[in-house]
């Protein structure tokens, strides 16, 4: 025997059905063509968003036409650095060369942004102290900057090593020179990375002044090298550039 | 700004109109669970607050997208979380929780619970009025008593199905949050159950509040055990929820994560007043005291036997506090998890807009429009158990 | 009975068929679920045939398919010169003030006592001022930070809509037709990538220069980049850079126990970094 439904039931069920017959066509007029071609997003989205405009030509097209330029950056220090570090974004000149020209820095504050001394830059990186530097006078008056090798071979590591050398100006090592304890050779100050400093390898080496035995330096503390922590090489604990620290 | 935050991190993205959703949506779950203690679970006490409480949960569950909808930069798309939501995406799940309850949970339990009432009105009205109360019964107008016990086991039946989604509604939010696994300060299972709970105790103090000054407008009597019920049961949601968010801290503290830090640093600075002040001692240590002692939670007739003018006065204020003590836990939630940083080495401030589009006035407006609403609705619908419906 | 105290019943109706009891009740709901069923299957399945797309963009030949890519940071060679971070700014159209970046550099100092302490002065975009005094200082370097394109990005997951989404090739890139500025991306985000784009009011975020990559160039902070820091390439192939790259050096990503999955990988990265 059939059950007769409560009224209210056929005419709820009818507004349910209108409300979700109007989602279906919502979903078929309002969602995106390529929605989901890939995943949970509009395929045409990845298309838009790579058609943007390029700003930054990119040094392989600066090469096409500058060709002596970059054979001459290359070969030098600056050979990481990428013309528009400095030029600026260029694809536009590139596209229109007669028409738009590059501009080229030429004023110190341009060069200090990454040669200033820095003590949280990496050591080994070339810095100067702007203010007691060739004051007042271009950067670009003494160093290409495509070809930017100093006028004079530095006689101090200070210029790469600023903050070790300002750290062994404050200690008792003040006096020594680097090449006291490092040997250098000639290739380190063209080839950095390549071609490295050596460091004292043994205890001897610091006993040399430091033993009670030593001769050398009459006013250098002195310790017993054959029982003082035995166990270890003296810069475990004594940092050679600032040496008196606790 | 102090210490160090993100570049990224200086603006603050949810503001004042995302900390009013969840305070709102948890009105309504909180106003519904205490309409389903008297149909479903038969609390007699409090059946004068029944139809009250449902209109309240319908009003305000009517203005709980305008703030979202306010804060999105494009709301004009809002639509798309219905046409391509992401199913991974807690906040895609909102748009058919919230559909769900409104539809299948509150709009068809008022309906069911008010399909006698409409009918009869529909009867007695002329021109407009009738046409639109007819409307409104969607030409269901039998009022046999097969009709009308079914008109009481589907509400009953909603009901039932009611509390699991109420449960979804306010706890889904909480989960918005609680996922969050890049942000410590939100980032927890207990997030979606101090949440409810929460709700749950804001939901009872609304209603409360509502009745106390509605019949005090009507200058009608008082129903005290139903008010006593009221209080006591919120007295006992407040003990829950207090003891949840005891163990949130006592856990964070004893466990000693990294974040623990930044954290502690901002409660004692940003959110002092916010968290200290306001959520602890205002709202929820001394309302606890005062429904303590007057309520008959602890003891019949009251720890202290204070008169009933008494006695609706403190449930009033205390459930005022309440309510101020719930909105401070979404401010502390939502504002609270952006005040730091996340390298978790900084803080940064919230300033607060006056009448921008997330403004204090806005968001006092958007508070203000369900109380608007719920008049519209009462007159549509009376829930006075007192009043009768006029009848043929 | 439940009408007790309300309004006084109506005059009585004629008389009903049977009392429909529970089991009826449950039938005649489940019925008219079943009619709806169809409907709902229809909602989720039937496929859209929304508006035009625009044509066009990535170039002819290139296939997304055959990349998949990642990126390098040596932090030992970064001099925090800031070029990366205008460039990116440049090259992106990103907002010009303090608030937004794709990409910034941050600056440690660790000093001898372990107080550490971190800055990034408007990102890092000119540089970074001296620091006040050396003193006490154990260690200092600098950190360039920018969207990690995580294999496993929490951003893609909490988007309600699908409008930020991870390309076949790797990168997560937002759709700023679609973005309906919620939001939830930029707080979902752990290393603080994301922002809101002030005018366009959608979520924007470093697109790892997209429109360059898919035609063989670098991206832009990587092309700007004087010391070599930062080095683009694909993951998972041996004839790349970046191969090169975690082969000579102990690599790491940010906050690995978030299991996002980073595909930016930091040599010489310190533990105080987050």
């Amino acid at each position: 025997m059939t059950v007769k439904l409560p009224p209210q039931v056929p005419r709820l069920a009818a507004v349910f059905a209108v409300a979700i017959v109007a989602l279906v066509a919502a979903r078929a007029a309002l969602v995106p063509a390529t929605f989901g071609k890939y995943g949970h997003y509009r395929a045409a989205a990845v298309d838009s968003i790579a058609a943007r405009p390029v700003k930054y030509a990119g040094r392989q097209d600066c090469e096409e036409c500058h060709d002596d330029v970059a054979a001459q950056r290359l070969a030098g220090n600056h050979r990481g650095v990428g013309c528009e570090v400095c030029h600026g974004p260029q694809a536009a000149h590139v596209a229109a060369p007669s028409d738009v020209t590059p501009p080229a820095p030429r004023d110190r504050s341009f060069c200090v942004r990454c040669h200033a001394y820095n003590a949280s830059r990496p050591t080994g990186f070339p810095q100067i102290d702007p203010v007691t530097h060739n004051p007042l006078k271009a950067c670009i008056a003494c160093h290409d900057p495509h070809a930017p090798v100093p006028p004079r071979v530095p006689q101090e590591c200070s210029a790469c090593h600023g903050q070790i050398a300002r750290l062994k100006a404050l200690s008792h090592h003040v006096n020594l020179p680097c090449i006291t304890c490092h040997t250098v050779p000639q290739e380190h100050k063209v080839n950095p990375r390549a071609s490295r400093p050596t460091k004292p390898t043994d205890r001897a080496f610091c006993g040399q002044c430091h033993d009670k035995t030593a001769t050398r330096v009459a006013e250098a503390p002195r310790i017993d090298l054959a029982t003082h922590y035995q166990r270890y090489l003296c810069w475990q604990c004594h940092y050679p550039h600032y040496p008196e620290a606790k | 700004m102090q210490g160090y935050i993100y570049p990224n991190e200086y603006e603050l993205q949810w503001g004042l109109l995302i900390v009013l959703y969840p305070y709102i949506t948890g009105l309504v779950a909180g106003a519904f669970i205490l309409a389903s203690l008297e149909r479903v679970f038969n609390v007699k006490e409090v059946q004068p607050t029944y139809r009250l409480a449902l209109l309240t949960a319908l009003a305000f569950l009517l203005v709980a997208p305008l703030p979202l909808l306010g804060h999105l930069g494009h709301p004009e798309r809002s639509y798309e979380i219905f046409l391509t939501p992401n199913r991974k995406s807690a906040m895609a799940m909102f748009g058919f929780v919230y559909a769900w309850y409104l539809t299948v949970v509150l709009l068809l339990e008022v309906w069911f619970e008010y399909r006698k009432d409409l009918v009869l009105r529909a009867q007695a009205a002329h021109g407009v009025g009738k046409w639109f109360f007819s409307a409104l019964t969607l030409g269901a107008t039998d009022l046999s008593e097969r009709s009308l016990r079914f008109d009481d086991a589907a509400g009953r039946l909603i009901t039932v199905i009611g509390i699991p989604s109420a449960f979804l509604l306010h706890g889904y939010v909480g989960f918005i949050f609680g996922s969050v696994k890049a942000n410590p300060w939100w980032s927890s299972v207990l997030m979606p159950v101090v949440f409810l709970f929460s709700a749950i105790v804001s939901g009872i103090a609304l209603v409360l509040i509502l009745y106390l000054v509605t019949t005090l407008f009507r200058s009608r009597p008082v129903d005290m055990p139903c008010v006593d019920k009221l209080a006591t049961f919120l007295f006992y949601a407040m003990i829950i929820d207090v003891s949840l968010e005891m163990l949130d801290f006592l856990h964070r503290l004893y466990e000693s994560e990294e974040s623990i830090g930044i954290l502690s640093q901002m409660i004692s600075s940003r959110l002092f007043l916010s968290l200290i002040v306001l959520q602890i001692v205002i709202g929820t240590l001394v309302p606890l005291v005062l429904l303590g002692v007057t309520s008959p939670a602890l003891r019949r007739g009251g720890v202290a036997r204070g008169s009933e003018e008494l006695r609706r006065l403190i449930y009033l204020v205390t459930a005022v506090l309440v309510e101020i003590g719930i909105f401070s836990i979404r401010w502390n939630v939502v504002v609270g998890g952006q005040l730091f940083s996340k390298s978790l080495r900084g803080l940064t401030v919230y300033k607060v807009e006056v009448l921008g589009a997330e403004g204090v006035a806005i968001t006092f407006g958007l508070l203000a429009l369900p109380l608007v609403i719920l008049w519209v609705l009462v007159k549509v619908l009376p829930p006075w158990p007192d009043v009768e419906a006029r009848s043929a | 009975m439940r009408d007790e105290g309300r309004a006084p019943a109506a005059a009585p109706a004629p008389a009903a068929p049977e009392p429909l009891n529970r089991r009826q009740f449950v039938e005649a709901a489940l019925k008219a679920c079943g009619a709806a069923a169809p409907l709902l299957v229809a909602v989720i399945r039937i496929p859209a045939a929304g508006g035009q797309e625009a044509a066009g963009g990535v170039e002819a030949g290139y296939d997304p398919t055959g990349h998949y890519y990642g990126m390098g940071v040596d932090i030992e060679k970064c001099i925090g010169c800031g070029r990366c971070v205008a460039a990116c700014k440049a090259e992106n159209d990103v907002p010009a003030d303090a608030a937004h970046f794709n990409t910034w550099v941050e600056r440690y100092v660790i000093e001898d006592n372990g107080e550490v302490t971190v800055d990034s002065p408007n990102g890092g975009i000119d540089g970074f001022p001296p620091l006040e005094s050396e003193r006490g200082m154990l260690r200092s370097f600098f950190v360039p930070k920018l969207c990690n394109h995580c294999a496993n990005p929490p951003c893609v997951q909490v988007c309600p809509v699908g409008a930020t989404f991870a390309t076949r090739d790797g990168v997560v890139l937002v759709d700023e037709k679609y973005c309906i500025g919620c939001r939830y991306c930029i707080q979902a985000c752990p290393y603080g990538a994301r922002w809101f784009h002030p005018t366009k009011r959608v979520a924007g975020k470093c697109t790892l220069c997209y429109h360059r990559i898919t035609r063989g160039l670098v991206p832009a902070c990587v092309e700007v980049c004087p010391t070599g820091a930062r080095i683009f390439g694909e993951v998972e192939q041996r004839a790349t850079p970046l191969a090169r790259f975690m082969r000579m050096n102990d690599v790491q990503v940010l906050k690995p126990h978030l299991n996002t999955k980073p595909k930016v990988y930091y040599a010489n990265l310190d533990g105080e970094v987050r």
